[in-house]
């Protein structure tokens, strides 16, 4: 059986939908990013996968995977450096609980 | 290569489904780890070994980490994420299966190119992604590698500048 | 002629406003009011200077086969809109604004010296000194002024130093209401005065004074010929008429309503008699010598174009005559010093608004003219000696009330002298210098009409005997109790203007003013027609002086049976025959009720209330809105994804369909 393009898109559309879902449903905000962390992934896969099976000679598709890496790294670690701070003032970590910024 | 393609598509639904519905976080974030790693592979897969490598250092290594570390500092160990009511989580639902339609049908609208198979490609080696990535011609991407130098210069000053003790 | 001393002219003023008025308050009232004094008086030595050039030099810039021409030594492009609307300031030199650049600064000169001994220790000195400053500078400027426009700005720069000089004592309520009237009044009218620029320079397409009658003047032609081109400039109006007279009589009347307000002719006088609240030698300055001469000026500058219509001279002719007659018969019932001394001012310039009115070259060569202009020059002497000599009299007494006073002859010689010689001047008596001036005064009446002649002459009657009745009030009659601290004269400062000003009005009368001040400014040579004018307005004089010594020389009951035999006349002028309440009923009553009301009402509840309405609507929405930004991101990305699903949908729908 050869292995489709189809093949690889549909996991990664799961993989996005559940990243959808708990990024919608989930309270913890650790858990937001996690699920934030899934959408990423599924588009980078989609990426690469449309980058290898239509276009194998350029490259584009896997260098913005590279650089979406990169970025998505600073963003997680920012993001944690901000929830920890904002744990450290209320002892939670739950979107309703942070409240204090709207002013 | 069929038998390594079922287990990893197999792997990514079910890890991705078990780590948006686990209640642990810290499991959460083990079932995160696994996907990834299906991810990495299909990197390899696609015959891109220096993304696949990137994909488990930085994410498998560096993120995951992160999200351990911060996990086990804000939670205290063995303790549920409180039951999600039902409400949400029906509105979570609809919320993505109407975004798996519209994207399927999407998908679906392209039926020439969704059942195209994997031509070959030319080797592409480590040398030439780094002059790809330090050239200005076309095809190069220097300036996208320099914004993101300074993009993570400035996260590494906030991420300090948030986290210092005050 | 160079332009530098022109332009010291102007700035020396204002400069000392703006260094007296922001740096005033850090200096000692002596170096204020001295240095206030040294300005105007380089400013007054400049002034002479320059009409001397003017009238003696001879130069062929200044004087013409014996006729005066008028000389733009500056004119400045100041506001250029576009080519045909360009507003320029200059300095005009010609017979009538050297004159009255030497009336002006001759007078604000002597009110700065008499100043520093009236004011002496008052609060708020220095910004005294500052207003006065910048009314100098506003009455040089308006005097010089090279085209209508500039004339009107400086004109209204004019009107608003004399609500600050006017409102000086501003604690007090009375002075308050009395500047704000002053400046409400003039600026109506002069809301005339710019439709008619309006009209006049529309038609004309021009501001200057020089395109407008300056070619009448320069080659001193006829303008019965019709043929100068200042003249053809107002052909321009076509047969274009309002409501029966032409557009020009129109402009030239709504002009002269501007004058009408400044120069206090009825029914515009009202703010006068009240600006008497003012310090007493801003009266002097403001009210007798300059301000309430701008109106005469103005018809004088635009002199030739009143000459085309007669129907506007007509106008000036009627409002001065029933002015100057109104003004005296109210000024012999006031008891309030001033505002005799003020409604005498409102009778003397109807004089001079007359004479104007009368004028006509085809009789006697335009004389109304040169008179009115003479007589202005005396009357700003002699009246503004009145005014300074009624200062020291209430700074001795401390009440601006004949009643407080009598017997001070023998307190204040020096007062008594020069106030004696005032009241000689104005009533007519040779060889003051009212007597020439008003003997031109009424020449030019009987050579227009007899009726004006006689008039003219029956007010000038009163006019001495009003003056007089003032004297003996003052200086003779009854002596009240003055206790401890008898009146005396007044310190040098004050007593030196007084004298000066007494000398002028002793010998002013014999310059032969005609020599330089005429409307075409071709010589005229006076000559005084002893028959016919001279001996029976002397006599008239004579006889009023008799009957005021008659009645009011010793205290007796005879004034009383006077105002009773009179009766109703008498108590109708002593409350000025009713104006203020005229007016008061008028704006209180007719136009605050059927106006102003509902102007209030549509704008209180109409206009207000749609923005209330508007605003109302507004926060309601945004209160109905507000929880939509919860500040809950997961409530965001569904809306966020609500969108993005549609756009996606709609996409694949077009793509697939």
């Amino acid at each position: 059986m050869e292995i489709k393009l189809l093949y690889y898109l549909v996991p990664s559309l799961i993989m996005f939908c559940c990243g959808l879902y708990g990024f919608l449903t989930r309270k913890n905000m650790i858990a937001m990013l996690i699920s934030l962390e899934l959408m990423l992934n599924a588009v980078d896969i989609n990426f690469t996968v449309i980058n290898r099976y239509i276009f194998p000679d350029s490259k584009e598709g896997m260098i913005f995977t590279l650089f979406a890496i990169a970025i998505a790294a600073a963003e997680t670690a920012l993001a944690i450096a901000i929830i920890i701070n904002l744990y450290r003032v209320t002892k939670k970590v739950e979107t309703d609980e942070a409240s204090q910024l709207k002013g | 290569m069929e038998i390594m393609y079922t287990i990893v598509a197999l792997a990514i639904i079910i890890f991705s489904i078990l780590t948006v519905t686990t209640r642990k976080i810290l499991r959460s974030a083990t079932y995160l780890l696994f996907t990834l790693f299906a991810a990495a592979i299909i990197y390899f897969m696609m015959d891109y070994e220096f993304l696949g490598g990137v994909q488990i250092a930085v994410y498998a290594g560096g993120i995951v980490v992160l999200f351990v570390f911060s996990i086990l500092l804000t939670t205290s160990p063995g303790s549920n994420s409180e039951k999600l009511t039902n409400r949400r989580v029906w509105w979570g639902i609809l919320a993505a299966v109407c975004t798996a339609g519209v994207t399927g049908w999407a998908l679906l609208s392209r039926c020439a190119e969704i059942f195209a198979t994997k031509p070959a490609m030319a080797d592409y080696t480590m040398q030439d992604l780094g002059e790809d990535m330090l050239s200005t011609g076309h095809g190069g991407y220097l300036l996208p590698f320099e914004a993101i130098s300074v993009l993570l210069l400035a996260c590494i000053i906030g991420a300090v500048a948030v986290a210092r003790k005050r | 002629m160079e332009p530098i001393i022109p332009i010291l002219i102007l700035c020396l003023p204002l400069l000392g406003f703006l260094v007296l008025g922001l740096l005033g308050p850090k200096m000692s009232h002596k170096a204020a009011g001295w240095y206030g004094v040294l300005s105007i008086g380089t400013v007054m030595v400049l002034a002479y200077i320059t009409a001397i050039t003017y009238f003696f030099s001879g130069a062929p810039e200044f004087i013409l086969d014996g006729t005066r021409l008028q000389y733009v030594v500056f004119n400045q492009d100041w506001l250029n809109f576009y080519k045909d609307l360009t507003i320029r300031i200059g300095f005009l030199l010609d017979p009538i604004s050297a004159l009255m650049l030497v009336v002006i600064t001759t007078i604000s000169f002597c009110v700065h010296l008499y100043s520093l001994g009236y004011m002496e220790g008052e609060k708020g000195f220095q910004r005294y000194y500052a207003f006065l400053q910048l009314f100098s500078f506003s009455m040089l400027g308006l005097v010089v002024a090279t085209n209508i426009f500039q004339m009107y700005i400086f004109w209204e720069l004019v009107g608003a130093s004399s609500y600050l000089l006017i409102g000086f004592y501003y604690q007090r309520p009375s002075a308050v209401s009395a500047s704000k009237k002053a400046f409400i009044v003039t600026r109506f009218a002069d809301l005339g005065f710019l439709i008619g620029i309006l009209i006049l320079s529309y038609y004309t397409g021009t501001f200057n004074f020089t395109d407008l009658t300056g070619s009448v003047l320069a080659n001193g032609s006829s303008v019965n010929n019709l043929i100068t081109p200042g003249v053809v400039a107002s052909l321009k109006f076509g047969g274009a008429s309002f409501m029966g007279c032409s557009l020009l009589t129109w402009a030239l009347v709504l002009i002269f309503m501007g004058g009408m307000g400044k120069s206090a002719m009825l029914p515009l006088h009202i703010w006068l008699p009240d600006a008497m609240e003012g310090p007493t030698p801003v009266s002097a300055l403001i009210h007798a010598a300059t301000m309430v001469v701008a109106g005469v000026y103005l018809v004088a500058r635009l002199f030739p174009l009143y000459l085309m219509e007669e129907a506007a001279l007509l106008f000036i002719t009627v409002v001065g005559a029933i002015t100057a007659f109104y003004a005296a018969v109210v000024a012999c019932t006031q008891v309030d010093i001033k505002r005799v001394l003020a409604f005498s001012t409102i009778s003397q310039i109807a004089f001079m608004m007359v004479s104007l009115g009368v004028a006509r070259p085809e009789i006697h060569e335009g004389l109304g003219y040169m008179a009115s202009m003479f007589h202005l020059f005396t009357h700003a002497m002699f009246k503004a000696l009145l005014f300074l000599g009624a200062g020291a009299l209430i700074h001795a007494v401390h009440s601006n009330d004949y009643t407080a006073m009598g017997g001070l002859r023998k307190y204040m010689p020096i007062t008594h002298i020069t106030f004696l010689i005032g009241c000689l001047a104005i009533a007519g008596i040779p060889p003051f210098s009212g007597f020439f001036s008003k003997d031109e005064i009424l020449s030019a009446c009987y050579e227009n009409n007899f009726i004006w002649g006689a008039w003219m002459s029956m007010v000038a009657g009163l006019t001495a005997f009003y003056m007089f009745r003032l004297y003996y009030l003052i200086f003779w009659w009854d002596e009240p109790d003055y206790g401890h601290h008898k009146p005396h004269d007044a310190p040098w400062p004050m007593s030196l203007p007084l004298i000066f000003l007494a000398l002028v009005s002793c010998v002013a009368g014999f310059i032969p003013f005609g020599e330089f001040v005429t409307w075409n400014g071709e010589p005229y040579h006076i000559h005084i027609n002893w028959v016919g004018v001279a001996i029976p307005s002397i006599v008239i004089a004579v006889l009023a002086i008799a009957l005021a010594t008659f009645m009011y020389r010793k205290k007796n009951p005879l004034p009383d049976k006077v105002a009773k035999a009179t009766g109703a006349l008498w108590t109708a002028a002593h409350h000025r025959f009713y104006w203020d309440e005229i007016y008061m009923f008028i704006t209180h009553k007719i136009i605050f009720n059927l106006i102003c009301k509902p102007i209030a009402w549509f704008d209180r509840h109409i206009i207000d209330g749609t923005m209330d309405g508007l605003a109302w609507c507004a926060q309601r929405l945004s209160i109905t809105i507000r929880p939509l930004q919860s500040g809950n991101v997961q409530s965001y990305v569904y809306v966020y994804l609500f969108g993005a699903l549609l756009l996606g949908g709609v996409t694949a729908a077009v793509v697939l369909l």
